[in-house]
């Protein structure tokens, strides 16, 4: 067996790709392309000024994490509405079950992936929060 | 004439001291910036960027490194020994810069009338009319070179603890087994040249514009000579000292802050060590076109050829797995050595011959 004809080629390849473009991605100053679908941070849609949700307990049912909290109330004309919508992120999976349960497009999913907070306290999103993003 | 001491006057050793500085600096700076290139000519190599934060394409990488090291603690594991856990690194990093004494990095030029060989070691005697150096440069670089691994050792076996000691001692027989090929490769090159004296050396490979070089001569010499030096001053894909995947960090292991970064530099002044040497004795030192009209010339070729060298050592790195430790063994003592021995019996009887 020639030991040396191995080598040489191992040689050839990675000399070759010193001349490709590298793969890196600069990450803060360079972003990265989010797909049209991908399943970040959660958000609740917004129709007439207010949040879509029913408070109908359809995605805390489904969620497999057991992350959503809905507590429902009662607006002035008597329509169903969430009091609390609350997501706990650490314990979110990011399967988006939640939104392929909601039967009024309440909810849905952003590309938003940057999700790090100095608190425990601070993954829980309140409503407030998650109506935010637009 | 000024102040004379010994017979010489005081520029001739302010020039000598200045040379001296100025060599030291710069192997320095290139020790510094050698860990800078390799990070980014591997990273390339693998199609990715390298140090890219730290300055334009992080070329300040070499100092933030330095002062983020500086700055580290210092720790002494309570079992290890003192003395030598502290003195191990020094013993490690002084032979690997020393060596540099004796190599020729360019001819000789002329500073305020008076001729300096641009050698560390080494002097130009105006009656006799010739540069006197070190006439057996190469047993004192072999010398130097394998002082370095009492460094090592002595740094495995003072830690205290099984990682380090096992490095130390792969270090060890690493050393006795490719110092032996090594050096029987080299005399293959003194059968030719007749001299152990660096500076002859480079002078008897100035004729035929390269082509007198000892690598067209002895190829196999320096095929072999280059690859051991790799194993000797313990590169992958000899780096079996420190194999991370087996020893954690080798003889490095419970060594932290400025003396882990000693033994980086040892790491790096000896491969700039070793590829100058093989600079000097196979790719013809500091020759090159025009170095006779313009003797500063030959500093440049010296240094081009020694970056070429480290990038093929870099370009290595980035190529090969690690070698098993049997195979190291069976590389060394199976394939090197008995090349290296048939090398010069071939090239005594060729030799004798011609």
């Amino acid at each position: 067996m020639n030991p040396i004809t191995p080598i040489i080629n191992g040689m050839a390849i990675t000399f070759k790709h010193m001349f490709l473009k590298p793969v890196t991605l600069q990450y803060p100053t360079e972003r990265p392309k989010v797909a049209a679908r991908f399943r970040g941070l959660h958000a609740l849609n917004v129709s007439h000024d207010k949040a879509k949700c029913v408070a109908c307990y359809l995605c805390p049912t489904v969620c497999p994490a057991k992350c959503i909290t809905v507590e429902a109330g009662e607006d002035a004309n008597h329509d169903k509405f969430a009091t609390v919508y609350e997501i706990d992120m650490l314990r979110c999976i990011f399967c988006g079950y939640c939104v392929e349960a909601c039967p009024v497009d309440a909810v849905r999913m952003t590309g938003e992936f940057e999700l790090a907070n100095y608190d425990r306290k601070d993954f829980i999103y309140s409503k407030e929060r998650l109506l935010e993003k637009k | 004439m000024g102040i004379e001491i010994l017979g010489l006057p005081m520029m001739y050793y302010i020039a000598m001291v200045a040379k001296v500085l100025v060599a030291f600096v710069f192997v320095l700076l290139t020790v510094a910036y050698a860990t800078y290139a390799e990070r980014k000519i591997i990273g390339h190599m693998q199609v990715r960027l390298g140090p890219m934060r730290t300055g334009w394409h992080g070329l300040l990488q070499p100092i933030a490194d330095g002062v983020k090291l500086f700055f580290k603690e210092e720790i002494i594991p309570s079992q290890a020994s003192t003395f030598a856990f502290l003195v191990a690194p020094l013993i490690a990093l002084i032979p690997a810069f020393i060596t540099f004494a004796v190599i020729p990095f360019g001819g000789v030029i002329e500073v305020a009338g008076y001729k300096i060989p641009l050698q560390i070691a080494a002097y130009y005697d105006t009656t006799a009319g010739q540069v006197f150096d070190v006439n057996v440069g190469v047993l004192y670089i072999l010398a130097m070179s394998s002082l370095g691994v009492y460094g090592i050792v002595l740094a495995g076996w003072a830690s205290n603890s099984k990682y380090s000691l096992m490095g130390g001692l792969r270090a060890s027989a690493q050393m006795i087994s490719y110092e032996l090929a090594a050096g029987l490769s080299i005399i293959s090159v003194f059968m030719l040249s007749g001299t152990l004296s660096l500076t002859k050396i480079v002078e008897l490979q100035s004729g035929m514009g390269g082509f007198e070089w000892y690598l067209f001569k002895q190829p196999l010499a320096a095929f072999i000579f280059f690859i051991c030096s790799l194993a000797e001053i313990n590169r992958t894909p000899f780096d079996l000292p420190e194999a991370e995947t087996e020893l954690v960090s080798g003889f490095c292991t419970e060594y932290s802050s400025m003396k882990y970064a000693m033994f980086f530099m040892a790491e790096y002044a000896n491969m700039v060590t070793v590829c100058a040497l093989t600079v000097t004795l196979f790719l013809g030192g500091w020759n090159g076109p025009l170095t006779a009209a313009m003797p500063l010339l030959g500093p440049v070729y010296f240094v081009a050829k020694v970056y070429f060298l480290m990038f093929v050592c870099m370009w290595i790195r980035a190529t090969l797995p690690r070698y098993r430790y049997d195979q190291l063994m069976h590389l060394g003592w199976k394939v090197f050595i008995p090349i290296a021995l048939v090398n010069i019996v071939v090239t005594g009887i060729i030799g004798y011959f011609i």
